[in-house]
């Protein structure tokens, strides 16, 4: 694209009131003319308006371009992990005792983490295949950051069911391994449906995050051999000699859009199970039917709440405003809210059960939360309305700041809540002479800071080893749509897919 | 279908039965326990944080205000439920019903989920926070019939098992059934009061089945489900627990 060329579609769009920094494809501009049609609100930020080349100088400079301020970041993770890590060898040698628990209550802030780590992962494969298979253009250029963030904050939570166990070396006899003994794994536990359904969820997501990173490893690839940069070597074997003919391209789709069905019925199981580690217990306040969707509704609140946070952030940090725009954090807001509304609901019908039937055994649980944990409660349930009412405006759900305080809120929200399901109930049990109290110690807190370090250092890592926009189909969007003139108004069209 | 009458299967189901009104909660079974099943000693800062391991512990509940105070005691321990809920929770089956209606925790198969604790409605499960830890003459005392527990895992009251064993390999060898009375955990030896009875259920003759079958039998948490096989009696005044 000539630098004449830029200059027109510059003044073009911004002389249509529209996102003046963008620069339309010459194809697509010639559908526009400012003077006469006037700017579609909400749609035109959803365009790309660079030439292939740009698009791709862009979105590969994260890849390619690498900052001091970066190392620095990245050895400050490592700080906070190699104590996490210092702790957790620690407890490893000397026993459990270095955590706050004590009987009866035996899952304690490890497991309230697990559990918030896999809620984290539902939004990224989920999110990113519902928009798939609802063909919303807007989806394109977050997928792959929201599949990366599944992945790694699955990889994560793999990590706690081994810091909480009590012998960590003998975890593998929970792997169904032929042996001697015929021991087999209780195939009747819900820890073994657990660990069956992330390990199945792991392998998918990661699967469809490989498959949708293809076309633009290739693009990669080729950069770097180019430019003989040292990614070369794994790219070349990572990309399968993807060469973009229309064959690779149709079995492309056609594996993405499987893998999307797929995975978009396992993730729900997935943290239905989670839940069913509780529910499936007799214990008062856990052993509720309401667990399983408000569980699965509590993982996607938290997780697109952390996709919202983590593309601010990205956008932020990379300069990434023509690809990650305004629309799609209003578009991914828009979603939470409703998302929001949904949990608040499921936390109302839970709330409200207990207290109206007053079951001794269970309203005692939720005595103790509200006198013990009230800040807590209001952080939560607070946090909840005051956000479902805050990103009912536009304006804020388009504020960069506002979303990203307003997201972290929403997880802080939804650790707590967390935490609430897993302390409270364990420290109040049914016999009452067992009541007792509990505080996280300072291993817990230091292996559970190591493993948000380690999430980010994952991420951090990911950033400069893949193409982090899905650049590959951003372009496709561009190609399958575009606008019409009928009479006064331009129309977006699209190919259906 | 378990049922107190499945002695076509097996010759033993194992019950035992606790008199709270003979119970004057003198701990003597908390300490016949601990030194019968090595039951680690955690000292007084682990115990302040709530990890003593008594596998048998006396709960004492206070009924009114002074000086109308009425104290009742209710020696708690693994109640060897019928259908446990401990049991179908376990990942790797470190926890099963024999076929003597025990309810059993194999250590070495235990990886320490914890999660039978977290569904055991009567908390009676306990959890090695760290090594078990006996110094000096205190190791002189172990007793060798029973193995030491590692850290990581859980352990609880086995109806002593080992005296079990004792007494049905006795039985065999003479070429006998086991007798009434013939076996007797640690906590039922040592009870002053004799408010402990523990007996084969299946056999009508035993004392553990005329008790039970007395009308003063009551198990805990009843609406559970759990059937657990530890029953207690109790006398016919309402508001004994």
């Amino acid at each position: 694209m000539s630098s004449e060329n830029i200059k027109r579609s510059h003044a073009a769009t911004a002389g249509a009131g529209s996102h003046g920094d963008v620069m339309a494809l010459p194809e697509l501009e010639t559908y526009r003319d400012p003077e006469t049609m006037p700017a579609r609100s909400g749609y035109d930020d959803a365009d790309i308006f660079l030439s292939e080349k740009e698009f791709n100088d862009h979105t590969l400079r994260p890849l390619f371009t690498t900052t001091p301020a970066y190392f620095i970041f990245v050895l400050g993770l490592g700080i906070v992990m190699a104590n996490g890590l210092g702790w957790f060898t620690y407890q490893l040698f000397v026993g459990l005792g270095q955590t706050g628990m004590h009987e009866p209550l035996f899952w304690g802030a490890y497991i309230a983490t697990f559990v918030f780590w896999v809620g984290l992962s539902h939004s990224g494969t989920i999110v990113s295949s519902i928009l798939r298979l609802t063909q919303a253009n807007w989806r394109r250029p977050i997928l792959r950051a929201a599949e990366a963030m599944t992945a790694f904050s699955l990889m994560v939570a793999g990590l706690f069911p081994l810091i909480h166990v009590g012998r960590a070396w003998r975890v593998y006899y929970m792997f169904p391994l032929p042996n001697q003994r015929m021991l087999w794994p209780n195939f009747k536990s819900p820890l073994m449906w657990d660990f069956c359904a992330i390990g199945i969820y792991m392998t998918g997501s990661i699967t469809f995050l490989y498959i949708g990173l293809l076309p633009d490893l290739a693009v990669a690839r080729d950069r770097a051999i180019a430019s003989n940069n040292w990614r070369r070597h794994y790219l070349k074997v990572l990309a399968l000699g993807w060469r973009g003919s229309h064959r690779e391209w149709s079995v492309y789709n056609k594996c993405s859009l499987f893998l999307a069905v797929i995975i978009l019925c396992i993730a729900p199981s997935v943290h239905t199970i989670v839940s069913w580690d509780f529910a499936m217990t007799m214990t008062p306040g856990w052993h509720t039917t309401i667990f399983g969707p408000y569980f699965v509704v509590g993982a996607i609140y938290s997780g697109i709440a952390a996709v919202i946070t983590l593309m601010i952030v990205l956008r932020w940090i990379f300069n990434l405003d023509n690809v990650i725009r305004t629309l799609h954090i209003d578009c991914l807001a828009k979603l939470l809210v409703t998302i929001a509304l949904i949990w608040t609901y499921f936390y109302f019908c839970e709330f409200n059960v207990v207290w109206y039937s007053h079951k001794p055994e269970e309203w005692a649980i939720f005595e103790w939360q509200g006198e013990r944990f009230s800040l807590f409660l209001w952080i939560m349930i607070g946090g909840s309305v005051l956000n479902i009412f805050l990103m009912s405006w536009r304006r804020v759900r388009r504020s960069m700041v506002a979303m990203f305080f307003i997201t972290l809120l929403v997880n802080c929200g939804m650790y707590i809540e967390r935490y609430l399901i897993v302390v409270p109930v364990l420290t109040h049990r049914d016999n009452a002479y067992m009541w007792t109290d509990y505080f996280p110690s300072i291993t817990e807190f230091s292996v559970i800071l190591g493993s948000f370090a380690y999430f980010a250092f994952l991420y951090a890592i990911f950033i400069k080893l893949f193409p982090i926009v899905t650049m590959a189909d951003v372009k496709e969007g561009v190609l399958i749509s575009g606008d019409m003139r009928l009479g006064r108004h331009a129309v977006r069209l699209q190919v259906k897919e | 279908m378990k049922s107190f009458n499945y002695k076509k299967q097996n010759d033993y189901k194992w019950a035992m039965t606790i008199d709270l009104d003979r119970c004057n909660g003198c701990g003597a079974c908390v300490v016949a326990c601990q030194a019968e099943n090595n039951i680690a000693t955690v000292g007084e800062k682990q115990a302040e944080l709530g990890r003593k391991m008594h596998w048998l512990r006396i709960e004492r509940y206070i009924e009114g205000t002074y000086p109308d105070v009425k104290v009742r005691f209710l020696p708690m321990m693994c109640q060897h439920c019928d259908y446990a809920p401990c049991e179908s929770v376990c990942p790797v089956w470190a926890t099963y019903q024999n076929p003597e209606g025990l309810n059993v925790q194999v250590y070495n198969r235990c990886i320490g989920t914890r999660f039978c604790g977290n569904n055991c409605p009567y908390s009676v499960r306990y959890f090695n926070w760290y090594d078990s830890n006996f110094e000096g003459p205190e190791s002189n005392q172990l007793n060798p019939d029973v193995s030491l527990r590692e850290k990581g895992i859980m352990e609880k009251c086995t109806m002593c098992m080992q005296r079990i064993r004792r007494g049905k390999d006795t039985a065999k060898d003479e070429g006998r059934d086991v007798e009434d009375g013939e076996i007797q955990p640690a906590c039922a030896q040592t009870c002053p009061t004799n408010a402990i009875t523990f007996g084969n259920i299946n056999d009508h003759e035993s004392k553990v089945h005329e008790l039970v079958h007395s009308g003063r039998m009551i198990r805990l948490f009843e609406d559970k489900g759990t059937h657990p096989s530890v029953m207690y009696l109790k006398g016919g005044v309402a508001d004994v627990i």
